[in-house]
C-alpha cells in the first residue's frame, strides 16, 4: 500500500512516519507541500513538527498549503488521513476534524511515553486495536491542549469521535483527557501523541519487559494498511 | 549615545572611504569603545599603512575579539595540535581548526561534533541567549556538509535558592527546549550545576553532533576566482551587533551600558529550513563551500572564506537584505543576525542553486566573487570601504603571552582535606545523609529540564537521559551508531586545574564506555574567568597542558573546541569548568547498555576500588559546605583498561546495565540504576571495607575513580568473573537485584523504600521551578 507523508517547511517527525510505514510493510511516499500531486497514493500522513514556525497559530499557515487542497478533497472522499501532533493541528485548522488546540496548560513544551485509551477501535487507522485497549505512546509538543465548546465536545463524545483518551494524567489540560479525534466517517484521525515513535524495538517507550521496547503505535499503520486488503 | 552609534561616520551615514581614510590621517577613531587596545589600534594603522577606515575598524575590532581571535588562549592550545600519534591521527579526517572536527566511524561514515559556550548573552537573556547558542553551534555542523542529528546542553547556575536563579534557568531551558526542539534534533545528554560561583556567570555551553558520508564532507573556503559569493538565510538586521567584541570578550560590570542589543534573536524555523536547504545544495554538488555566519558576521565569513581559499574577494556590501534598511555599512559589518550562511558557488551553477534556494524560501542575494588579488575588498554604494589583507583580519590577529601566576591561595585551599571531617558511623545517619545527597540539586533527578527535550524525533536515540551518555544510530541498516558524553567539575578543578581536567576526560571517557561505545575522539568547551588575571591564566595553562597530555595517553585526539574567557563579574572569577566531551562507536546500537537494571535476580559488581577520596566531593559540598584538599586520583591505563572489559562484556552481551561512579559516590550510582526502570536490590559492603580498607560511609560517599557498578544476568556470571580475572580487573560482588523488596537495601546499614527514594530524587526541582507532568 502507498501511504503519502507530507513535508512542509519545519515538518520535523516526516521521516520517521516514513520509516513507520515501511516497518508496517507499507510504501512510503514522500509528498511535498507545494504541490498539487498526490502520487496517486491510497492514504495520507500529516507528520509532526513546527511547520512555518508555528507562526500565527500551530498548523495554520500549513493547512493553507497547496497540496492541503487534495487532501481535504481527497478526505471527504473517504481516504484515510492520520494527523499526528502537528498534522492533528492542520486537521483542526482544515476543519477535517472538530476542535482546536491551544498552549498546553503548563505553558511548557512536555516529552513523555504517555498512556492512552483506545476509545474508538473501528476508525481507519484503529481496527487492530481493541475496543478500550491501553497502549503508550510518546507525546511531546507545546501547543497540544486539544479544546471545543460545549456542543461540540457532547457531539464527538455522542457520536465515537473519540479516538484516544489521556490515561493516568492528562498531560496538557485537554478538555475531557482527549488525545485523539475522528472525523464522523472515521477515516481522518488526528491526535497528539506520535505513534510513529513506538514502531521499532530499541527505540520506543520502556515497557517493563525491556527498554525501549514499546511498538504499540505500529498498530496505527497496519490497521490502515489492512483495511486496504481486505476491500 | 550606544556602543553601536560610535561605529558610525561623524555626523551622517556617509561611510569612511578607504580614500578618506587616507586623507584624513588623524581622525580620532572610537577603537576603546569597539574593545580594542591602544596597541591594537596602532598594528593595525601599521598593517594598513594608514589609518582603518570605520568599516574596517570594525571587522578587526570583532575579529581581533578574545572570542574570535583566540589572542590569549592561542599558545597553549596548539597544544592539542601537537601532542598526536599515529593512532590518534588513524580515524581523524578533519582536526582542529576548522568549523568542527570530523572523524572516520567506519562504514563510510563519519561524524562531526562540537562544543559552544553562550555564557554572557544567556545571563542578560537567557531565553534568547541560550537558544542562539544552539542555533550557533548547529550552522558549525551544516557546514562541514553533515545533517546535524543530536545536541547536548553543559548548563551551570548559580546558587540553588537564590532568587535570580529561577529568572535564568527558566530562560535557558526553555531556549534550548524551542530552538532545538524546533529544529528537530533530539536531546540526548548533558549535565545540570548549580553553584553560587556562577551567579553572575551562568555557563550555557551546547554540544552538536552531525553525521555525514565519508564523501559528502565539505570545507569552508573561497577558492576559484570569478567564483560567486552568497548571502542566504535570514535577513541582516540590528541584533548581535558587538556580540563577541563588547559582550563575550568582556566581563560584567555595574554601572555599565546597557548590553542587551548586542545579544541575538533567534528563529529555529528559518534555521530548519536552511539545514534542508544546505543539506541538498551538497547533495546537488551545487556549491563549493559554505561558511556559517556567527560571531562577527559578515566581517567573519568574508575573511575566513577568504584566508582558506585563493585569498581574494569583492564584496559589495549594499546588496545584503536588511530586515532594518536604516543600518549603516559598519553595522552590517558588526551584526551577528542568526540563520545566515554564505556559499561560494560556481557561475554556471548559480540558476541551479537560485532553484533550490527558492524552493525552500530562503532569501538570497549574490554579493560578490573570489578574485585572485589578495585583497577583501568591500563596496558600499561603488564607494571602497574596506580594502585589507584578509589574513591580517581572520588569522593574524594579535598572540599575547599572558602573565601566569601561582594562584596565592592554593596550597591553603588545598591544605584543608575533607578527610578529617566527621563521617557517619551509625546506620540512621548514614541513611540520613545519603538521602540528603540524592536530593541535593546537584544530584537529584533532571527530569524538570530533560522532558522539556525532545529525544525521540529522528528516531535514532538509542540511549538518552537519564543514561551515563547519550547514544544514536547512524546506519539504519548495520545498527552502527555513536555514543557521547561531556562532563566537568569545576569544584575539583579549583583544588587542583591540571587533576580536574584528567578528571573531566576520564569521567566523560568511562560515560561513554559504559554505554557499550570505543572512545575515539574529544571535543572541549573551556570555560574560565579573566585572562587578564594572571592566576586564572595559570588555571587556563595547567587545564590545556594536562588535558593534552592526558588524551596523548588515552590516545584519542581533540578535533576542536571552544575557549570562553572573562567568566567572571567584578574580580571574582568562575571557578575552572573545561567541559569536556568524548564521542564513542559501537558497531551495533541493538549492543547498548542502560545505566540501571530491569531484570530480577541479577548480580551486581563492583569494578575498580575504594579509597578515603571525599575532597572536592558532593558529600563534603552538600553535608558540610567544604571545599578543599586535592581531587581524586585518576590512572588514565585503568581507565582504558576498564574501558576494554566493559566492550568486551557488552559485544558478547553479558552486561545487563552498567553506571558509571562519580558525583555522590557508589550510594548515588546505586539509587540511580534502582530508579532507572524502578528495579530494587540488595546490597552488601563487606568486601569493600575489608579489601580496601575503608569506613562504611568513604565506602559509600568517596569519589574514587576508575569504579563501574554492573549487573550481570545469573547463566552469564561464570563469563563474566572469567572476563574480570583475565582483564586483571578489580572487581568484587557486592549485591542482588531484587524486584520484590521494592527498596534499596544496603545490608546492616540502612534500607530505603523505592518510594521514598523516588520522592527524594524527584521532588527537588518541582519544588523549587514548578511542577512536572507525572503519574
Amino acid at each position: 500500500m502507498r501511504i503519502g507523508v507530507v513535508t512542509f517547511p519545519g515538518s520535523l517527525d516526516d521521516r520517521d512516519a516514513q520509516r513507520a510505514v515501511r516497518l508496517a510493510g507499507g510504501e512510503p511516499v514522500a509528498l511535498w507541500h507545494g504541490s498539487h500531486d498526490l502520487d496517486g497514493v491510497e492514504a495520507i500522513i500529516l507528520p509532526g513538527g513546527f511547520s512555518y514556525g508555528d507562526y500565527l497559530r500551530a498548523g495554520a499557515i500549513a493547512s493553507l498549503s497547496p497540496i492541503m487542497t487534495e487532501v481535504v478533497d481527497a478526505a471527504n472522499k473517504g481516504m484515510p488521513v492520520l494527523g499526528i501532533c502537528n498534522g492533528f493541528q492542520m486537521l483542526a485548522e482544515a476543519r477535517l476534524i472538530p476542535g482546536a488546540h491551544t498552549r498546553n496548560a503548563h505553558q511548557q513544551f512536555i516529552r513523555r511515553d504517555q498512556r492512552l485509551r483506545v476509545e474508538n477501535a473501528a476508525t481507519d487507522w484503529t481496527t487492530g486495536f481493541t475496543q478500550g485497549q491501553e497502549i503508550t505512546i510518546p507525546l511531546k509538543n507545546a501547543d497540544g491542549r486539544f479544546i471545543a465548546d460545549d456542543e461540540t465536545i457532547k457531539r464527538i463524545e455522542g457520536e465515537g469521535q473519540v479516538a484516544f483518551r489521556y490515561v493516568g494524567v492528562n498531560p496538557n489540560g485537554s478538555f475531557d483527557d482527549i488525545a485523539g479525534v475522528s472525523n464522523e466517517r472515521g477515516n481522518v484521525v488526528g491526535l497528539m501523541p506520535h505513534p510513529e515513535h513506538a514502531t521499532e524495538p530499541g527505540f520506543g517507550p520502556d515497557t517493563p519487559a525491556a527498554m525501549s521496547s514499546g511498538v504499540d503505535g505500529l498498530t496505527f499503520f497496519t490497521s490502515v494498511i489492512q483495511k486496504a486488503l481486505v476491500k | 549615545m550606544t556602543d553601536t552609534e560610535l561605529t558610525k561616520a561623524p555626523g551622517s551615514h556617509i561611510p569612511d572611504t578607504v580614500a578618506n581614510a587616507a586623507a584624513t590621517p588623524d581622525r580620532e577613531q572610537p577603537y576603546g569603545a569597539l574593545g580594542l587596545k591602544e596597541d591594537e589600534y596602532l598594528q593595525i594603522r601599521e598593517i594598513l599603512g594608514r589609518r582603518p577606515t570605520s568599516g574596517e575598524l570594525a571587522m578587526y575590532s570583532v575579529m581581533w575579539s578574545e572570542h574570535c581571535s583566540y589572542k590569549s588562549s592561542k599558545m597553549y592550545l596548539r597544544q592539542f595540535g601537537q601532542k598526536v600519534n599515529d593512532e590518534m591521527k588513524k580515524n581523524l579526517m578533519v582536526g582542529m581548526g576548522e568549523n568542527a572536527g570530523v572523524v572516520d566511524v567506519g562504514g563510510g561514515w563519519a561524524v562531526t561534533f562540537k562544543g559552544e559556550s553562550h555564557n554572557h548573552p544567556s545571563y542578560i537573556e537567557p531565553f534568547q541567549g541560550a537558544a542562539t547558542g544552539v542555533g550557533g553551534i548547529v550552522r558549525d555542523i551544516i557546514s562541514m556538509g553533515a545533517r546535524p542529528v543530536a545536541v547536548l546542553d553543559q548548563l551551570r547556575f548559580g546558587a540553588f535558592d537564590a532568587p535570580d536563579t529561577e529568572r535564568v534557568v527558566h530562560g535557558v531551558v526553555s531556549g534550548i527546549s524551542f530552538y532545538a526542539n524546533c529544529l528537530g534534533l533530539p536531546n540526548i545528554g548533558g549535565e545540570t550545576i548549580f553553584d553560587p560561583v556562577y551567579q553572575g556567570n551562568p555557563l550555557v555551553n551546547v554540544t552538536s553532533v552531525g553525521v555525514l558520508r565519508h564523501e559528502d564532507l565539505h570545507l569552508a573556503n573561497a577558492k576559484g576566482a570569478g567564483n560567486k559569493v552568497v548571502l542566504f538565510g535570514a535577513r541582516t538586521g540590528g541584533d548581535g551587533i558587538g556580540g563577541a567584541s563588547i559582550l563575550a570578550s568582556d566581563t560584567f560590570s555595574s554601572g555599565g551600558p546597557t548590553k542587551r542589543p548586542a545579544v541575538q534573536v533567534g528563529d529555529p524555523f528559518a534555521e530548519k529550513v536552511l539545514i534542508e536547504c544546505c543539506l541538498e545544495l551538497f547533495r546537488d554538488e551545487l556549491v563549493e563551500g559554505i561558511q556559517d555566519l556567527g560571531a562577527a558576521g559578515i566581517s567573519c565569513a568574508t575573511s575566513e572564506l577568504a584566508s582558506n581559499g585563493d585569498g581574494g574577494m569583492f564584496i559589495e556590501l549594499d546588496k545584503v537584505l536588511l530586515r532594518d534598511p536604516t543600518l549603516t555599512a559598519e553595522e552590517i559589518l558588526m551584526s551577528e543576525s542568526q540563520e545566515r550562511m554564505m556559499a561560494v558557488v560556481r557561475p554556471d551553477k548559480l540558476d541551479a542553486f537560485l532553484a533550490v534556494v527558492r524552493k525552500w524560501d530562503v532569501e538570497t542575494s549574490v554579493l560578490g566573487e573570489v578574485t585572485d588579488t589578495g585583497r577583501l575588498v568591500i563596496n558600499w554604494h561603488g564607494e571602497e570601504i574596506v580594502n585589507v589583507e584578509p589574513r591580517t583580519v581572520a588569522v593574524d590577529g594579535p598572540v599575547y603571552e599572558r602573565p601566569v601566576a601561582y594562584p596565592s591561595w592554593i596550597d591553603e585551599l588545598q591544605g584543608d582535606s575533607a578527610a578529617g571531617l566527621p563521617r557517619p558511623e551509625e546506620g540512621d545517619d548514614v541513611r540520613g545523609q545519603f538521602l540528603r545527597l540524592l536530593s541535593s540539586p546537584n544530584l537529584a533527578d533532571k527530569s524538570w529540564i530533560t522532558n522539556q527535550y525532545d529525544t525521540y524525533v529522528l528516531g535514532n536515540t538509542a540511549l538518552s537521559f537519564p543514561d551515563d551518555g547519550g547514544m544514536i544510530r547512524v546506519d539504519e541498516e548495520s545498527g552502527l551508531g555513536f555514543a557521547i558524553a561531556t562532563d566537568a567539575n569545576g569544584r575539583y578543578c579549583q583544588l587542583d586545574p591540571a587533576q580536574g581536567a584528567r578528571l573531566a576526560l576520564a569521567e566523560a571517557y568511562r560515560n561513554v564506555a559504559v554505554t557499550g561505545a570505543t572512545p575515539v575522539a574529544v571535543t572541549d568547551c573551556l570555560n574560565f574567568g579573566s585572562p587578564e588575571n594572571p592566576e586564572v591564566m595559570w588555571q587556563f595553562s595547567q587545564t590545556v597542558e594536562a588535558l593534552s597530555d592526558a588524551c596523548l595517553e588515552m590516545e584519542i585526539p581533540v578535533t576542536g573546541g571552544n575557549v570562553s574567557f572573562y567568566n567572571q563579574t567584578g574580580t571574582q572569577p568562575i571557578h575552572p569548568t573545561p567541559v569536556v566531551g568524548v564521542l564513542g562507536v559501537i558497531d551495533d546500537v541493538a549492543q547498548r547498555i542502560p545505566s540501571g537494571w530491569q531484570d530480577e535476580g541479577d548480580n551486581l559488581y563492583l569494578l575498580g576500588t575504594t579509597s578515603l577520596e571525599l575532597d572536592g566531593s558532593a558529600w563534603a559540598g552538600t553535608i558540610h559546605e567544604h571545599l578543599g584538599g586535592r581531587p581524586p586520583r585518576v590512572s588514565l591505563a585503568g581507565e582504558k583498561q576498564l574501558a576494554a572489559l566493559l566492550r568486551a562484556g557488552a559485544s558478547e552481551s553479558l552486561i545487563g546495565s552498567a553506571h558509571d561512579l562519580s558525583d555522590g559516590g557508589l550510594g548515588q550510582a546505586l539509587a540511580e540504576a534502582v530508579l532507572r526502570f524502578g528495579v530494587g536490590a540488595r546490597v552488601w559492603l563487606d568486601e569493600i571495607v575489608e579489601r580496601d580498607g575503608v569506613d562504611v560511609a568513604t565506602a559509600l560517599f568517596s569519589e574514587s575513580t576508575g569504579r563501574v557498578i554492573v549487573s550481570v544476568p545469573r547463566e552469564d556470571d561464570v563469563k563474566f568473573r572469567g572476563l574480570c580475572e583475565g582483564r586483571g580487573y578489580p572487581v568484587a560482588r557486592i549485591g542482588v537485584t531484587d524486584k520484590e523488596s521494592a527498596s534499596l537495601e544496603v545490608q546492616g546499614v540502612f534500607t530505603v523504600g523505592l518510594e521514598e527514594l523516588r520522592a527524594a530524587h524527584r521532588g527537588t526541582l518541582p519544588a523549587r521551578f514548578g511542577a512536572t507532568i507525572a503519574e
